[in-house]
């Protein structure tokens, strides 16, 4: 594979005979809208473009185990506690699945987790954001993993076939916990009048940074043209984003609960949901480090990563020993 | 590994076959849940069984709660899941024992938890240590392992029958919990310099609270044929704890016993600082369902 990065020099642009004929079998499988396979051939761009976002998606999943795994020992209830653990459980297992997706494309869990640890690599920004209190619990199941539903499930679909088989699994757990997310909030919002006021205002703090899950506007996106048309992505930002303001403006009327957005309309002449202005400006500070939790949550990753270094070199050096023993026997 | 459904119960669903099986005639293999238990018309018979049934739910919550702290701090992505199993299970356990306790006295699962005092929970002061690093979480994980194994083991044969479901239920699972600190215990026993001084140093840490495991109550004389007196289970648990440490390398340590009453309510200085902090919410809302 790494042959392939250098394949044709640095100095031409020309391709060898062999990359040509990737090129065309590739473009074929695309325009046939097929499946791309590991072993397959693939232009260099496209496996650096899936490499970081499914490593993206994987370290989204681990990261968006810390704000979840704070509320773990202070559920209110044995039951909702043990439906959250089993949620965590389930987003280290998405993680597990996705780099194991992700090193098909020939980078290794240990490079993408230095990445992760070096700050090279991103993670969805909404984790930069505290979990407050328990209503938070149901908002992030509600809206961030809502939001991610709308973004994953026509991923189902994406050219390359190890991340979409990924993401149609991934989607049926996700769907869980959208749905014990909103009970959370249902079970609030018909509560007392300090838990009703609990929900509304985990609601207010993570509607809009959930719309902004879906990414800057397609205009300001510089990579969303080429993964479309790699038929990766298959909807625009914007559709996407709109499709899930016009599905849980309808679920929180159920709530009994409101979405802070005073302009928030269906359009009926574009058959558009209309939003209100997102602050992008806060978006990009939180992606470059400036968000409520960022500091935090990627020094409790290293920490992690640094206090478990003597427990993984021991079970590297058992299994050697073992593999001695069985050489010797 | 599911999480429990808010569904109405439906007890057929979960037997093999036989649609009118009582749910706690559960065989090894079927699902005995907390919601399940809530609902059965039978309640302990003595305030002997509920107390037994509460001590061992008790040390499954008060395990589970320590254990809830690994998740999303594990030494690998493997070991997050297989901690965070660990602690699902065994909070699933002890929703089972508190359901079938509080029907004695007419509480919940959540009213034991949630609003008893200290002085009123009975865990022994083994699960209420604190996680230390990988290797005490594992010392700690194969002392009781063996221990629950062994109890779960004996319980299959109890004449209380929701006490043999519940058991018959924990085992599997014990069983695989039993499994994953054995072969950590070999790892690090036998694994760098590092790993095995740091586990030497978790056995004499932890072994002080072994005792405690084995000791008879009075209420022991009124379970015959329900529940094993925990002195029976010493000599086995010793030999297959010491068949484990030779493996790895390791040995008992020499260390005296310390003096631990959290049976009769006489904690570890930690418990009050994890009651704190599991109980601060829900008794900020009293009256209040989430």
């Amino acid at each position: 594979m790494a042959e392939q990065t250098t394949s044709g020099g640095h100095l031409s642009a020309v391709l060898s005979p062999e990359d040509e004929a990737g090129q065309q079998r590739f473009d074929a499988i695309i325009e046939q809208d097929s499946r791309i396979e590991p072993r397959d051939w693939m232009p260099e761009a496209y496996r650096k473009s899936l490499t970081r976002q499914m490593s993206q998606h994987a370290h989204s999943e681990i990261i968006g185990m810390q704000p979840e795994a704070n509320w773990i020992t202070r559920a209110p209830s044995l039951k909702r506690k043990s439906i959250l653990i089993a949620k965590v459980q389930d987003e280290a297992g998405h993680g597990l699945y996705l780099y194991s997706s992700t090193e098909t494309l020939g980078t290794d869990r240990d490079t993408l987790n230095d990445q992760l640890m070096s700050g090279r690599a991103k993670y969805s920004s909404i984790f930069n954001y505290p979990a407050r209190t328990w209503a938070d619990m149901g908002a992030i199941g509600w809206l961030v993993d809502g939001a991610a539903i709308a973004n994953q499930v026509p991923l189902c679909r994406a050219s390359y076939g190890p991340y979409g088989r990924a993401m149609v699994r991934i989607c049926k757990e996700e769907s869980f916990h959208q749905r014990q997310g909103f009970e959370i909030l249902l079970e609030l919002a018909n509560g007392t009048e300090a838990q009703k006021k609990m929900a509304q205002d985990a609601i207010d703090r993570f509607y809009a940074p959930a719309l902004m899950m879906f990414g800057p506007s397609d205009n300001d996106s510089p990579n969303s043209k080429q993964s479309m048309a790699w038929n990766v992505k298959r909807f625009s930002n914007d559709d996407l984003r709109q499709r899930f303001v016009g599905m849980i403006a309808e679920q929180v009327k159920v709530l009994g609960l409101t979405l802070p957005d005073p302009e928030l309309r269906y359009d009926e002449e574009t058959g558009q949901w209309i939003h209100m202005e997102l602050d992008w400006d806060e978006f990009n500070r939180v992606i470059k480090g400036g968000g409520p939790c960022n500091s935090q949550r990627m020094a409790r990753r290293r920490e992690a990563h640094e206090e478990g270094a003597w427990v993984r070199e021991a079970a590297s050096a058992y299994a050697r020993k073992q593999q001695m023993k069985e050489q010797v026997a | 590994m599911s999480a429990p459904s808010s569904q109405t119960t439906d007890h057929s669903l979960d037997s093999f076959g036989d649609a009118t099986a009582s749910a706690t005639r559960v065989t090894p293999g079927n699902a005995l849940r907390p919601e399940d238990i809530a609902l059965q018309d039978t309640a302990p018979a003595t305030e002997a069984i509920a107390q037994y049934a509460l001590r061992l739910g008790d040390d499954a919550l008060v395990y589970s709660q320590r254990m809830a702290h690994w998740v999303s701090r594990a030494p690998e992505l493997e070991e997050d899941i297989a901690l965070g199993n660990i602690t699902l299970d065994q909070l699933g356990h002890a929703r089972s024992f508190l359901t079938y306790a509080g029907k004695k006295w007419d509480k919940t699962e959540d009213d034991l938890a949630y609003w008893r005092e200290e002085e009123e929970f009975t865990s022994v002061h083994l699960v209420e240590q604190p996680n230390g690093d990988f290797a005490e979480t594992i010392v700690r994980a194969l002392f009781l392992g063996i221990y629950q194994h062994m109890v779960y083991t004996r319980l299959l044969e109890s004449s209380d029958e929701t006490l043999s479901a519940i058991a018959a239920k924990a085992l599997k699972e014990v069983d695989y919990h039993l499994e994953h600190a054995e072969l950590w215990t070999l790892r690090l026993g036998s694994g760098t310099e590092e790993s095995a001084r740091r586990m030497r140093r978790a056995l004499e840490k932890l072994w002080p609270y072994v005792d405690e495991l084995f000791q008879d109550e009075p209420l022991h004389d009124e379970l015959e044929g329900i529940a094993p007196r925990p002195s029976t289970l010493r000599e086995e648990w010793t030999a297959r704890l010491t068949e484990i440490l030779e493996r790895a390398e390791l040995s008992v340590p020499e260390v005296p016993f310390a003096m631990a009453y959290g049976r009769r309510g006489e904690h570890s200085e930690h418990l009050g600082y994890i009651l704190a902090e599991m109980q601060v919410l829900a008794r900020k809302h009293p009256g209040a369902t989430w």
